[in-house]
């Protein structure tokens, strides 16, 4: 499998305000019980889109105005809480392609590397102008640019922080790391041979 | 020249080798897997032709939704039982050993690794669930990780991953009566954030971390990703070696004694740096209470819940949407609140010396009439030890359902749920908005013995007052 090359992510923005946004609310549990990621974007924030009996609730994944987005907008620590990678895939398999936000959990932006979603980081004032900036204007084409590390949107260009590994696999498209390490599997071999517990602790 | 964390030892030795991105490619020694992050990773590699690169070093369990109310098979849960029999199909075609429901070896896969001697000082340890630092309470490197990883790990036995920064934690003194593991790692999370961790690995030690037993530290190391950050750790002593020896998976014989000396040139040395350095007095501590819809979000038994303005910008907002959705009041106190359900299980506290304390505090009492009280413990090797000391009969004769293992009421994936806008006395580990299950239904974290002090009383309550007076007299 050959990854693509992303160097530049440009679609309609929504916003999804609030820090410590965690998993559970990105997925609650109850939709883990699948054995494929095939239908996770159902799911994305189910219960703060729909109320008892799928009533529908006021939230901008149901609002018509930001259908179509392909870029989310985020306060702090988005996505804390647990390791599902069922939280990326569902907002990925929504429409999502990239997020940015003030910070980010650790493992879930791994996660969101590891599906070629890049997560970029912006000071918490270039956050909520943007949030303003699309709720204002919300089919106005956002574009993140990951060789120049800027966000652009009207005629605002802001300079964007994002984790330097992250940003070299997705625009050079060796974000598939199981084809990138097993090219190392003499090493791999060589490392594990020299660890005390895989060889019953005789150095 | 300056020593070394057990952080940077164990990564240095694990590292394969720096990837063109500026990764590390980090070669994984142990790797868990359960129900529910897998069958997407198996069926990855059935796509791209791969096999387990080290299925000796691959072990499997299911606890995320099996049911606890009984074990038989097929399970009445559809849903469940297709987990189940996919995790045994991937488990045949790949040659992994799976711990299954009824083999005396299965339970919550944070209980089961190192209850079964297979997690040890100096690995590497990786599992696709968020509570893996669970296994750094015995001197490892363990990181929680999402399915694509899981799949990197199934086919290369590595992840790829950015280096951590590393902050010692020092807590001093020691702990009063009443007050336990629990109540460290939710002053240590209140107090740093929960997300003063990202991009660090934690550290913990002092005096009070010395005198936990490994089961305690297991509590503490569990919450680190509550604190964001990705793994914890406690440097290995003569209680994590002594814990160790003799179980099926540990190292045995004469290898035992040469295991030791690579276990105890881990540790970090007495000159390592570190990134940060957090010192907290132990003495001080409190039974611990959240009062909101993250771990960070606790007070002191005896505290009030925070009014807004005295809260800094930041964190306001998420208050003030806790407080909406908990139903309570700034400044209210947490004394008293009337729950619905008590909960003692979870990867946090459902281990023996959490059942021996709670079990401790019920005998003789009843729980509180119209309050639903489960007890789940950790594993089936644990179920079977409390039962072996008759605490299964003191948590029944008190009106406490006793369940088979299982992460049941922690994530509301099984039917363990809650209902409505149940209040939970929890010993779990997240309060999130909708984790118990319902998603209007509110959860208290706390120590076990303070959910089953609760449990009888029928509301929050401090624990320090029901405790046993050879209790207090030991300490």
């Amino acid at each position: 499998m050959t990854p693509q090359q992303i160097a530049a992510v440009k679609g309609r923005g929504i916003v999804v305000r609030g820090n410590d946004v965690d998993t559970d609310r990105i997925i609650p549990a109850r939709y883990l019980r699948e054995i494929t990621f095939a239908r996770m974007g159902e799911y994305a924030f189910y219960d703060e889109r729909f109320g008892a009996q799928g009533k529908v609730k006021t939230h901008p994944f149901n609002d018509p105005r930001f259908q179509g987005a392909s870029i989310l907008v985020v306060n702090e620590n988005f996505g804390c809480g647990s390791s599902r990678e069922h939280a990326p895939q569902a907002l990925m398999r929504w429409g999502i392609q990239a997020i940015v936000g003030e910070s980010f959990a650790d493992i879930f932006s791994g996660n969101c590397g590891m599906l070629g979603v890049p997560t970029i980081y912006l000071a918490k004032p270039d956050v909520e102008r943007l949030m303003d900036f699309i709720e204002a204007i919300p089919g106005a084409e956002i574009e993140v640019d990951l060789e120049k590390k800027v966000v652009k949107y009207g005629d605002v260009e802001i300079q964007a922080r994002i984790n330097e590994s992250m940003r070299e696999s997705l625009v050079k498209g060796t974000w598939d790391t199981t084809s990138l390490m097993l090219e190392a599997k003499d090493e791999i071999r060589k490392t594990a041979s020299a660890l005390p517990y895989l060889t019953n602790f005789v150095s | 020249m300056t020593g070394k964390s057990l952080f940077h030892k164990i990564w240095d030795a694990h590292a394969v080798r720096e990837l063109p991105n500026g990764q590390t490619q980090l070669f994984i020694g142990l790797h868990l897997v359960h129900e529910v992050t897998s069958p997407q990773a198996f069926q990855m590699l059935r796509e791209r032709g791969l096999r387990i690169m080290h299925p000796e070093r691959t072990f499997a369990t299911v606890d995320h939704i099996v049911p606890t109310t009984s074990q038989e098979r097929p399970f009445a849960d559809d849903m469940a039982e297709a987990m189940m029999q996919e995790l045994e199909k991937n488990a045949r075609d790949f040659g992994i050993t799976v711990f299954h429901p009824g083999s005396a070896r299965q339970g919550i896969v944070h209980v089961i690794g190192p209850e079964l001697g297979l997690t040890q000082p100096g690995m590497t340890i990786a599992c696709g669930d968020s509570h893996t630092s669970t296994h750094g309470a015995f001197g490892s490197v363990a990181f929680g990780i999402g399915t694509s990883q899981v799949r990197d790990v199934l086919a290369t036995q590595c992840l790829a991953m950015n280096r951590l920064k590393v902050r010692r934690i020092e807590v001093s003194g020691r702990l009063a009566p009443g007050v336990y593991a629990k109540d460290v790692i939710l002053e240590i999370i209140r107090r740093l954030g929960v997300k003063g961790g990202i991009g660090y690995a934690y550290e913990y030690g002092g005096e009070v971390i010395s005198r936990m037993s490994m089961e305690e530290r297991m509590t503490v190391c569990n919450m680190s990703i509550e604190g964001g950050a990705r793994c914890g750790y406690v440097n290995p002593d003569q209680k994590t070696y002594e814990y160790i020896k003799g179980r099926p998976y540990a190292p045995q014989g004469t290898a035992f004694n040469r295991a030791l000396d690579y276990w105890k040139s881990i540790a970090s040395d007495a000159d390592a740096p570190y990134d940060d350095v957090v010192e907290i007095n132990g003495s001080q501590l409190e039974p611990m209470v959240t009062w909101g819809i993250n771990p960070g979000q606790a007070i002191s038994v005896g505290e009030r819940i925070p009014k807004l303005d005295s809260l800094q910008a930041a964190e306001r907002e998420t208050a003030s949407l806790a407080l909406n959705h908990m139903g309570f009041t700034e400044g209210d106190r947490i004394l008293g609140k009337r729950i619905d359900v008590a909960f003692l299980g979870s990867c946090t506290n459902s281990r023996l010396s959490d059942l021996r304390e709670a079990a401790g505090i019920v005998k003789g009492n009843k729980v509180a009439k119209g309050v639903r009280a489960i007890v789940v413990p950790g594993s089936q090797q644990v179920r079977l030890a409390a039962e072996k000391e008759g605490l299964d009969r003191i948590f029944t004769d008190a009106g406490f359902e006793w369940r088979y293992a299982g992460c049941s009421m922690c994530l509301g994936m099984n039917p363990d749920v809650l209902q409505g806008r149940d209040l939970c006395a929890s010993s779990s580990n997240r309060n999130y908005i909708g984790r118990q299950g319902s998603p209007t239904g509110r959860t208290l974290l706390m120590s076990p013995a303070m959910v089953v002090a609760a449990a009888l009383a029928g509301a929050v309550v401090d624990v320090r007052e029901l405790l046993p007076t050879s209790q207090l007299a030991r300490n």
